[in-house]
């Protein structure tokens, strides 16, 4: 139950308790108090639009920036990432496998304003031993949803 | 030369199917949603596509054998196996065919004689008649009702039995109804026809499409398995519609004479898509399941909005329709679709396009967005409450 009302939100979260409800074969207050569980459990830890400014006359851009830094002892990669992420033009920030540490994402609202971000203050944190900084051209898709894609209906007439 | 008295009078007397009347007007209608198609609104799996677009790239323009390719062939016999437990040969009990649709009319073709008669339970997809009298058969409509479920009962079954008998086509899951056969039902039907040397066509293109219970194939049951040709396909069950793609699997006697058919009037089915078929086969379980628990959530929301307008909806557990009365209002089928159409732009199927049985039904296919069903299942709430003022 709680799985299916994940995968349900996480494609549409402006899904109404209603229509789950019917859809899940069970009652709005199931619906509901799972729902409800789920946020206070820190699963559910959001809800957000997906938004494709590239369509609109707004100035921003993003940037992947690839960061290597030093552990710290007794608190591994923890404690600089939070230094990281309580930036608010940074807007994720991942543990990496393979040829980096820290995966940052930083929104801003021209190429120069992030790297400048980058520069005067991601590296010159103490455990930040280097940093690559790549913008981002084009979205293609973003959270499961392709970005160019129309929605049409193009099946034909048939008799069937 | 009046080109319309050279016809084939066999021909000119089977009626258009009556589902296309409908959609030629929504498609000029500004603003219309419709619940009408009945092919699913998935786009074929990606890494199908993929597989038929390598295929092209490798050059894989040839006729493949009249059979199809041994490789898919060998993977329907697979799947056969691991999802009913029956053996067939990829040899010479496997036929692909250019849809499921090509199977039903080799297969019956392959069994009628003249003046042979075909049991057809209603409502029911619309090609089952006409195959029948093109090849010179009779076809004997056996009705199903809403309180049985529309499911077939072995009495009916046995009142239109005659010695002139030939097959019994057992459509289900079924279109337009959603209604399908369990294990303990089919026994009943098979304890009657085990009785006979009728054959059977079970035509289980909707097979993976149940919510409820996983379909059981008529064939599966004691002494079944020769008597029985079974119709299945890649259309509804991958989202291929557009691939033409299906296969018939039965005895090897007849088999051999659907593939005669096929040889002269096909040659074989469209190699690209038997090569993304293999594909999806193979690695398509996972996108199977994704697209039915999407189904099965529109599903309810359909016959949830249904009910709500205060009509009577049988709960569908199969296909992907829903199949609501709409004897309530006090129209026919035809007038009811006809006039939502006019009043809310919505376009549904009148039953009757299913066989006389459907009167006072209409099928409402839920091959769209939960958006589209709302919207569309509020116009229609919006319509009958209109009726009762």
């Amino acid at each position: 139950m709680e799985e299916k009302v994940l995968h349900i939100l996480e494609n549409n979260c402006r899904i109404s308790f209603e229509q789950m409800a019917v859809m899940l074969d069970t009652d709005v207050e199931t619906v509901r108090h799972t729902v409800e569980k789920l946020e206070k459990e820190g699963i559910i830890v959001g809800y957000k639009s997906l938004i494709n400014w590239e369509r609109t006359t707004a100035e921003k851009v993003k940037a992947i920036i690839e960061l290597k830094v030093t552990p710290q002892r007794g608190k591994g990669f923890d404690a600089v990432a939070e230094k990281i992420y309580k930036y608010p033009q940074v807007t994720s920030v991942y543990l990496m496998s393979g040829g980096f540490d820290l995966g940052v994402i930083v929104e801003g609202k021209t190429m120069k304003e992030v790297a400048l971000f980058v520069a005067e203050v991601l590296a010159p944190i103490e455990e930040v031993i280097s940093t690559a900084t790549h913008f981002v051209l084009k979205t293609f898709k973003d959270h499961a949803i392709e970005f160019m894609r129309e929605e049409k209906d193009t099946r034909q007439v048939i008799s069937l | 030369m009046n080109v319309a008295e050279q016809l084939s009078k066999t021909v000119v007397e089977i009626p258009p199917s009556g589902i296309r009347k409908f959609f030629d007007i929504v498609n000029e209608m500004d603003g219309a949603v419709s619940l009408g198609v009945g092919e699913p609104d998935f786009v074929t799996p990606w890494h199908i596509r993929e597989e038929g677009i390598y295929s092209l790239k490798q050059g894989q323009t040839y006729y493949t054998s009249n059979w199809g390719l041994l490789e898919l062939r060998e993977e329907i016999c697979a799947y056969m196996q691991r999802r009913n437990g029956l053996t067939y040969h990829p040899e010479n009990e496997v036929l692909v065919t250019v849809g499921g649709s090509e199977g039903i009319d080799l297969a019956i073709r392959a069994l009628v004689n003249p003046g042979d008669e075909v049991l057809i339970p209603e409502p029911c997809f619309v090609c089952y008649a006409p195959c029948t009298k093109l090849a010179g058969g009779v076809p004997v409509p056996i009705v199903t009702k809403a309180e049985d479920k529309f499911k077939l009962t072995p009495e009916a079954l046995e009142k239109k039995i005659t010695s002139k008998t030939k097959l019994l086509i057992l459509p289900y899951p079924n279109n337009p109804t959603g209604a399908i056969m369990t294990k303990e039902e089919l026994e009943k039907i098979a304890a009657v026809l085990r009785k006979t040397n009728i054959m059977v066509l079970s035509d289980e293109i909707y097979g993976e499409l149940t919510y409820a219970q996983e379909h059981t194939s008529i064939a599966t049951l004691e002494g079944m398995q020769e008597r029985t040709v079974i119709i299945n396909g890649f259309s509804k069950t991958y989202a291929m519609t557009g691939w033409r793609l299906g296969y018939a699997v039965g005895h090897k006697d007849l088999l051999r004479q659907m593939t005669k058919i096929h040889q002269y009037a096909i040659m074989s089915s469209p190699t690209t898509s038997q090569y993304a078929a293999i594909a999806a086969l193979r690695n398509g379980d996972e996108d199977i399941e994704r697209m039915r628990e999407e189904y099965n959530y529109r599903r309810r929301v359909m016959v949830d909005g249904f009910r709500k307008m205060g009509l009577d909806c049988f709960e569908p557990e199969g296909a992907f329709y829903v199949f609501p009365s709409i004897q309530s209002t006090g129209m026919d089928s035809e007038t009811f679709c006809e006039s939502l159409l006019k009043a809310q732009k919505v376009a549904v199927i009148p039953g009757t396009a299913f066989g006389e049985s459907g009167e006072g039904f209409i099928r409402a296919s839920y091959c769209y967005s939960l958006k589209s069903i709302n919207e569309a299942l509020e116009r229609i709430a919006a319509y009958v409450e209109g009726l009762k003022a």
